[in-house]
């Protein structure tokens, strides 16, 4: 044992030496997963936005406030009749190979974004019609109808600009090799492993970029992700539990944190492609009832510590376009016992509840169980395995389905493919003129009063129909150690590496 | 003895047919859509149809087969839905962190089951036996995931010495890597030294009980030279066996622990490729790790036949 002791210290003891050797400043970084491919046209993942924030810049950002703010572009202007966005470029931009970014750049990532076979980017930028190059420094985007999302659209992986010498000769493996114009460059990744870039010598804005390389390591497990934060082996970690809260604000060496997340939590109920035609699908009443028994606020209590927000609309109550006139509803068994009785339903109702396996969701989905079960529910919790679940929502094989959102920047990413009849995700089947004409109108419009009075109709119908439960919004909490300075949380969770610095 | 080498090899070939085969079709048993998953949240009808058709997904389970197959024998083992990386890239990133895991892990439990299972034995019934004896039933009862984080927070947390999780290779730095895998071979190992101490000191207790140790006692040789150069070569060769079969188990990846350290080996890269539906990538793994066991239990009875002058025939 004496022995063990011993080399397991010399070897500590050698591993601090090489770690202390090195001048230049290292950032790492603790991942809860494995990004998938760094392709910004085939990417799909909200791990791997985490990574590309930091090597591939876009036409737009979003500040604190999630107002959009000029990245790659200067300025943007959109024709009277919507149908024509013209982008002026930031000049004297380059790629890390060094090509220069221009107008004819930004038209071949755009449209390889629209192009190339298998793009995940090809429905965002569905609207734009063709791209166009004015001068070397300006672009114009027609589009087929006005769209307004389009935007916020360009503010993520669709508006990220790729080197296009690079992306043409690696084809379908750029992303093993990304080449942007972001403040890092690609250095190396084993997958499963590491992400490494280092610092990118022409970046536009090099002024504030201070650390040197940044290394990406996904730790899956959240209690040795904050052990390795702890014990100094990472500097910041994304996705803390609600539960480790406490511990880390006990820590003088490590600061939180944290924003509303911009997805939320929900349920979904099986309206349109209910087999078994249970209550729940035929009655609009017995879908209120089941709302008023869950208390949003004790399920936050119980399950998150009361660290999380409850909600009841696709965007969180802080989000601007959240609709003050429908504010979370307060238990109210009485009234959902009533409303079970006027929808004439005798007898437990039976609901079969797919839940996706994971303590985020299972854990929910038994306290609502529980809830539901004062009001005469009898939710039948069946955990099924993520992938299955999403092949038998999308067949209608369920009643209630535990689905979240990791969220987008405007609000139509939040609600038209959810709402919208026959929009790819409306597992609900939920079919409503009404609130396909508030959807579609809300895209015409750029003026954000006229367009929160359009989602105002939308919200009555969808809180009168209940096609989706919302229940909560997560926190995401990010810890870092104080040795880190600069960190500034972003709604949407991704960290931003420029402006930081390692004391 | 070249003829049954002969016939072995010719054997694997059938067998390795029927695992291609097995593997291919239980992987069509799993629910859920792979086209699908990987679309993540971007869930665009005409995106899904085009990954479909991309990777060759729309056509009839035989036809995918045969492609794959014949992408095998040429040494192409396709290219992983998630992310693009060849499937052969993969395993060899991967393989040489897993062997390195396991030789640790079972030297571990070599240096800690066999001296202690011999230790109990010849002082059975004394509180040496008995130390031994709940060493063994806490080595085999701790979840390795528990172990594993407790590790953590005593040589990582609390004292500083190791790395939490991570994973730098061997030839990199070797001690960096040493200080990496120590705690993940050491859990690993302990689980696996309880059981060869058990199977040790069963041994040894019959062996110690035989005639011929007897006689060497009666020749008046030392204790010492009775016990390590009599008894225990004879008491050891069943216990080598078993360790060689729990090198093929943590070969094929040691999938809780290599989460709980982030080992970037076999079990991660298997697990991950399930819950992805990344069929290539689990297509290529199985078969490798298939291939790794059968050619150990052919190793295995060639080194019988060796040892063992009566089985050749």
């Amino acid at each position: 044992m004496k022995m063990f002791r011993a080399a397991l210290s010399a070897a500590a003891l050698l591993l601090s030496f090489c770690a202390t050797a090195q001048a230049q400043t290292t950032l790492r970084i603790g991942l809860a997963e494995d990004p998938d491919i760094l392709d910004p046209s085939l990417a799909r993942t909200y791990v791997g936005r985490i990574v590309f924030s930091a090597v591939c810049d876009k036409l737009f950002d979003i500040d604190e406030k999630l107002n959009i703010v000029p990245q790659l572009a200067l300025s943007y202007d959109v024709s009277a009749d919507g149908k024509e966005v013209t982008i002026k470029l930031r000049p004297n931009v380059k790629f890390h190979d060094g090509e220069p970014f221009d107008a004819e750049a930004a038209k071949f990532s755009l449209e390889r974004h629209l192009n190339f076979p298998g793009s995940f980017r090809k429905p965002e930028l569905a609207s734009v019609d063709r791209v166009e190059v004015v001068d070397p420094l300006t672009i114009k985007l027609v589009l087929k109808a006005p769209f307004s999302p389009l935007i916020a659209q360009l503010t993520d992986r669709a508006g990220m600009m790729v080197a296009p010498n690079a992306a043409k000769e690696a084809g379908d493996k750029f992303g093993l090799h990304p080449v942007c114009a972001g403040p890092y460059k690609f250095v190396e990744r084993v997958q499963q492993d590491r992400i490494v870039f280092e610092k990118f010598a022409d970046y536009w804005d090099k002024d504030n970029v201070f650390i040197d390389r940044i290394v990406y390591l996904p730790i899956v497990d959240a209690t040795v992700r904050l052990a390795n934060l702890k014990s100094g082996g990472l500097d910041l970690i994304e996705r803390v539990l609600a539960t480790d809260i406490k511990d880390v604000r006990a820590d003088p060496k490590l600061k939180l944190s944290t924003a509303i997340e911009l997805g939320y939590q929900g349920i979904t109920l099986n309206i349109g492609k209910d087999k078994a035609k249970g209550p729940l699908s035929q009655s609009a009443k017995v879908r209120q009832a089941l709302d008023l028994a869950i208390d949003r606020e004790a399920l936050n209590q119980v399950v998150f510590n009361g660290e999380f927000m409850p909600g009841n609309q696709w965007v969180n109550p802080e989000h601007p376009y959240y609709q003050k006139a429908f504010p979370v509803r307060a238990r109210d068994i009485e009234k959902a016992k009533a409303l079970l009785k006027e929808a004439g339903v005798t007898g437990p109702v039976n609901v079969d509840f797919m839940v996706p396996k994971g303590v985020e969701t299972e854990v929910p989905a038994q306290v609502v169980q529980s809830m539901a079960a004062e009001a005469g529910f009898d939710l039948k919790i069946r955990v099924t395995e993520f992938a299955t679940s999403l092949k038998q929502a999308e067949a209608g094989e369920y009643q209630a389905f535990m689905l979240a959102w990791s969220g987008r920047i405007d609000p139509d990413g939040n609600s038209y493919v959810f709402l919208h009849s026959n929009a790819p995700q409306n597992y609900s089947d939920w079919k409503n003129p009404d609130a396909d004409k508030a959807l579609d109108d809300a895209r015409l419009v750029t003026d954000m009063t006229k367009r929160k009075a359009l989602y105002e109709k939308l919200t009555r119908l969808a809180s009168e129909e209940e096609p989706i439960l919302y229940l909560y919004h997560r926190k995401l909490i990010i810890a870092h150690t104080t040795k880190l300075e600069g960190y500034k949380q972003m709604p949407d969770g991704l960290v931003r590496v420029v402006g930081l610095k390692l004391k | 003895m070249l003829n049954f080498l002969a016939r072995r090899l010719a054997q694997l070939i059938p067998t390795l047919f029927f695992v291609s085969l097995l593997i291919f079709s239980l992987q069509q048993l799993l629910p859920g859509d792979p086209a699908l998953v990987m679309a993540g949240e971007e869930r665009d009808p005409a995106v899904i149809e085009q990954i479909r058709h991309q990777y060759r997904l729309d056509r009839p389970i035989p036809v995918q087969y045969v492609y794959w197959v014949k992408g095998v024998l040429s040494g192409d083992f396709g290219e992983s839905l998630r992310n693009k990386e060849a499937v052969r890239t993969l395993i060899a990133q991967k393989l040489p962190v897993t062997l390195q895991l396991a030789s640790m892990a079972i030297v571990i439990a070599f240096l800690i089951g066999i001296p202690a299972g011999i230790i109990s034995a010849v002082k059975k019934g004394t509180a040496w036996d008995y130390g031994a004896n709940l060493f063994a039933l806490w080595g085999i009862s701790t979840p390795n995931f528990w172990l594993g984080i407790m590790l953590i927070f005593l040589f990582s947390i609390e004292l500083g010495w190791l790395p939490a999780s991570g994973y730098v290779p061997l030839f990199e730095d070797w001690r960096a890597s040493l200080a990496a895998t120590i705690m993940p071979a050491f859990v690993l190992g302990n689980a696996i030294a309880a059981i060869l101490m058990r199977h040790t000191r069963s041994a040894m207790l019959q062996v110690l009980d035989s005639d011929y140790v007897r006689t060497a006692r009666a020749k008046g040789l030392s204790e010492r030279s009775v016990i390590l150069k009599h008894a225990m070569r004879n008491a050891l060769t069943p216990v080598i066996t078993l360790g060689a079969l729990e090198l093929g188990t943590l070969l094929s990846g040691a999938v809780l622990t290599e989460q709980i350290f982030s080992i970037p080996g076999f079990g991660k890269l298997i697990v991950d490729a399930v819950f992805n539906r990344d069929y290539a990538v689990v297509q290529g793994v199985v078969l490798v790790t298939a291939t790794i066991y059968i050619t150990l239990n052919l190793i295995a009875d060639v080194a019988y036949i060796l040892v063992n002058p009566r089985l050749r025939g």
